[in-house]
């Protein structure tokens, strides 16, 4: 059998990564470290000067391509979440380079850069998949190496723990997932998004299957009645790769699912969109009453990321062509605040002997006053205080939430309440992103964390975030990129 | 010939044995089987349909092998990260490995 080799033209993104990958295992591969050794001050900076090239490379391909007999698919809108991924997973690189280069860590470095790129590969197939096989091949390859990260510290009681907690649950949905396609591939005869679309119909077996799917999904993306690992896994995971997973994974499958449910399920909207909406009242509300309650900041973003998860499924409800836009704007918001928030996490926790307590932040502003600045920034945008990005992108859901429905009719009706709530979440979110502001600037405390100074590559990526959650609501350019893909 | 209902009765309850044994079981390895029993379910469904439903194509039988060589990697890395709890905690029970809690 041959293959035309020329198809793979139309994968850059998946090339270039691919590339990137093989330089990154030569490279760890003939420097290798053992531990103890000192650690190799240029692997970093290559390894995230390459990510910055793929992401330039790879910014400005718009036009619509498909591979490998249509099973591959991608078009601007594509390109724009790609981009958006590669952008998140460059800032995870940057910061990392802080816990990879302790006496204890480097000798895995390489092993971090490849797992973190292999799984960027794996979510950059899902989210270009126009054939469920592609899609579940590219979803396992993300969540595989994933566990691997999660258990990267494995020397640590909690680290085991919780890739013991993520893989069983990412193998167990992945199975559900599975079986909800196998019933629509029992029904429709076909895997091809294309060709689903147009055989399906509101049979009980098609919405059994869509239910079982969603619920696959639904665990990727950690909404609420699916949400039992991610605490677990969040507190116990290495600081940065708990950002990695919060954002960018998370980013990919919620992609994944709105592209899905608009594109394969669109004839049984109706029957999604009720689904959606008990799923993202339960994900915003449970979330946020239990994150009230956390003293484990790691644990508390769990929480928050939970509640925000709600919030990017919420952009999908309206089903209509804002939701593609307000999605992957809420994303990037959501990429830089929450990098902003690990980044300092994660800074502290090595000049706090790794707790990341709550209390340690008491009194944070005499002592460090910029970081805790910073950190406040990142809240605010967390919470929605405007003029930071944050009130802007979760502006646009809301907007896209109840674009072009009417209160009259029931599922009109129904949109309107879900954003009603969905406000009233907001504001019980920013009292407790406020808890952590007051912690660091009212709270007294004797012996504050004394004063020191973080490593240039963690001040960089902390100047990339604040600088995405100031800029990127005010210059609308990048809502406006965002709305040219997709329109 | 054996009709599809036959096929599916069995597929779901294998499922749903998978589903109750990721429940109830307590230990890390009888849960990772259990998981399996979850995902034979699905592959079962597959080559059913494919065979009986759709014989003239071979999709479904395609993403059987394709979900079983998955299925086959995914137990190699939990299975790993299932030694390295045991070396960690000594147990592979659930309720030892407790520590974070709500």
């Amino acid at each position: 059998m041959n293959i035309d080799y020329s198809q793979f033209l139309n994968m850059i993104p998946e090339v270039t990564l691919t590339a990137l990958l093989v330089i990154v295992f030569i490279a760890d591969f003939c420097t290798a470290r053992k531990p103890g050794d000192e650690p190799r001050k240029w692997f970093n900076p290559l390894v995230c000067i390459l990510m910055t090239a793929h992401l330039l490379f790879n910014m400005s391909t718009t036009e619509t391509a498909t591979a490998f007999s249509g099973m591959y698919y991608t078009n601007a809108t594509v390109g724009v979440i790609k981009t958006i991924l590669a952008f998140g997973t460059l800032i995870v690189l940057i910061q990392s380079r802080e816990w990879m280069n302790r006496l204890d860590t480097t000798f895995k470095e390489g092993e971090f850069y490849m797992l973190v790129v292999s799984t960027l590969l794996g979510m950059n197939m899902m989210v270009s998949a126009n054939h469920f096989l592609l899609f579940f091949l590219g979803l396992e390859m993300a969540s595989v190496p994933m566990a691997c990260l999660v258990g990267l510290d494995k020397y640590r009681h909690q680290s085991a723990e919780a890739a013991a907690k993520f893989i069983l649950t990412a193998t167990f949905s992945s199975g559900v997932m599975l079986f909800g396609i196998s019933f629509i591939y029992g029904a429709t005869g076909t895997l091809y998004f294309d060709d689903i679309v147009s055989k399906i119909s509101a049979t009980p077996m098609i919405i059994m299957g869509m239910v079982f799917f969603f619920s696959g999904l639904g665990f990727k993306i950690s909404l609420v009645p699916f949400h039992f690992w991610t605490a677990d896994t969040y507190q116990g995971a290495p600081t940065t790769v708990t950002g990695y997973l919060s954002v960018v994974s998370k980013g990919a499958a919620a992609f994944a699912l709105a592209a899905i449910l608009m594109k394969v399920f669109a004839p049984v909207v109706m029957y999604w969109q009720n689904l959606l909406f008990i799923v993202v009242v339960l994900s915003i509300t449970v979330a946020n009453l239990f994150a009230i309650r956390q003293s484990d900041l790691k644990r508390f973003m769990a929480f928050s990321s939970i509640s925000q998860a709600g919030y990017i499924v919420l952009s999908i409800v309206g089903n209509n062509s804002m939701s593609v836009t307000a999605l992957s704007f809420y994303v990037l918001i959501y990429v830089v605040a929450n990098m902003a928030v690990f980044t300092v996490i994660s800074s502290i926790e090595e000049h706090n002997n790794g707790v990341v307590d709550m209390e340690s932040y008491n009194g944070l502003y005499t002592t460090n006053p910029k970081l805790a600045f910073l950190m406040t920034l990142a809240l605010f945008s967390l919470g929605g205080i405007p003029p930071f990005a944050g009130m802007f992108s979760k502006f646009f859901v809301f907007m896209a939430a109840v674009k072009g429905m009417s209160v009259d009719t029931q599922i009109g009706a129904m949109a309107y309440g879900v954003v009603f709530i969905a406000l009233i979440n907001t504001v019980i979110s920013l009292y407790y992103y406020l808890l952590i502001v007051k912690a660091m600037y009212i709270k007294h405390n004797d012996k504050p964390l004394p004063t020191f100074t973080s490593a240039v590559s963690t001040k960089l990526a902390l100047a990339i975030c604040t600088l995405g959650v100031v800029a990127f609501g005010l210059c609308s350019f990048v809502y406006g990129w965002i709305n040219a893909a997709a329109a | 010939m054996i009709p599809v209902s036959a096929f599916l009765v069995l597929s779901t309850l294998l499922f749903f044995l998978g589903v109750f044994g990721f429940v109830t079981r307590r230990n890390l390895v009888a849960m990772l089987i259990s998981v399996e029993l979850v995902l034979n379910a699905a592959d079962m469904n597959f080559a059913v349909f494919n065979r009986i439903l759709f014989p003239g194509q071979m999709e479904g039988m395609f993403f059987t092998l394709f979900s079983i060589g998955i299925s086959a990697a995914e137990t190699a890395v939990a299975l790993a990260i299932i030694i390295n709890v045991y070396r960690n905690y000594h147990s592979d029970q659930v309720n030892s490995i407790e520590n974070m809690k709500f």
